[in-house]
């Protein structure tokens, strides 16, 4: 079943890439086809297909979640290029611990890139329960441990 | 239409500057830890302006979505590589440069 949706999935993807959805080109379809097929073949042989999968009430948090980050992302950019911008540059880079309340690896993931994503902030490292961070100055040190981050990417879990 | 062109020259000079300012961060920025968040604004902002500005251009094609999985992919992937050179760095224990020596004990790892 699960290889039937990936190559499902792999078929719409390779749509999209050609943009070959006409049957004008019925060789490069058929071609299409069987390359999808092959790569479904070839995964299933090396056996890397986790057992997790992709929830589908990800997807309906995700929607409110990607542009809060979008957003977060964009004040954290203006933030960090003036910093960058004023002679004295004024930064005071500090190493915290954060703690991640997901429970699931994917989540934990999502987290962890978030924090990445958003500059002023790095994960260097994750444990169980913590992750490290680098942070660039004591405001997006602060804004880290608020927590807040953290507790949208926890509601995403449920 | 010329309205469609302003926008997009806007994105796109202005995630120019911005790659520029990353770029200058990498400069100025003291030390390796430090100097990853001047990458990350090139990554996400500067990158991501470029290609508002460049989908502005395309209009609603195949082009454009091409841009958007571009966008995506971009912002799966830099994340994740920022984070394996810094773990590089950090667990083969590069000392990162700490301006306040008061918070130095409470903030330094182990």
């Amino acid at each position: 079943m699960r290889y039937i949706s990936m190559s499902i999935v792999a078929f719409a993807i390779w749509l999209l890439w050609s943009g070959h959805y006409t049957f004008d080109h019925t060789l490069i379809l058929i071609l299409g086809i069987l390359s999808c097929g092959f790569v479904v073949y070839l995964v299933s042989r090396l056996d890397i297909v986790d057992e997790e999968g992709i929830q589908i009430n990800l997807a309906r948090h995700l929607i409110v979640y990607i542009p809060w980050l979008l957003w977060a992302i964009f004040k954290a950019n203006i933030d960090v290029a003036k910093r960058i911008l004023n002679p004295k540059l004024p930064i005071a880079p500090r190493i915290v611990r954060v703690k991640g309340t997901q429970k699931t690896d994917l989540c934990r993931v999502i987290f962890a890139n978030s924090i990445t994503l958003t500059p002023g902030t790095v994960s260097l490292d994750l444990d169980e329960e913590e992750i490290v961070v680098h942070a660039l100055t004591e405001e997006a040190a602060d804004d880290v441990q608020s927590g807040d981050m953290d507790h949208r990417v926890t509601t995403l879990e449920q | 239409m010329i309205i469609i062109d302003i926008l997009s020259w806007i994105c796109l000079i202005l995630g120019c500057i911005l790659c520029m300012i990353g770029g200058l961060g990498l400069l100025r920025l003291p030390d390796f830890y430090s100097r990853m968040h001047g990458g990350g604004i090139t990554d996400t902002l500067g990158a991501g302006l470029v290609l508002l500005g460049l989908m502005f251009q395309g209009g609603l094609t195949m082009v454009t979505v091409k841009l958007v999985m571009i966008l995506v992919i971009l912002l799966l992937t830099s994340p994740t590589s920022t984070h394996a050179v810094g773990k590089a760095a950090f667990t083969s224990g590069l000392k990162p440069f700490l301006s306040d020596p008061a918070n130095k004990g409470k903030n330094e790892h182990d």
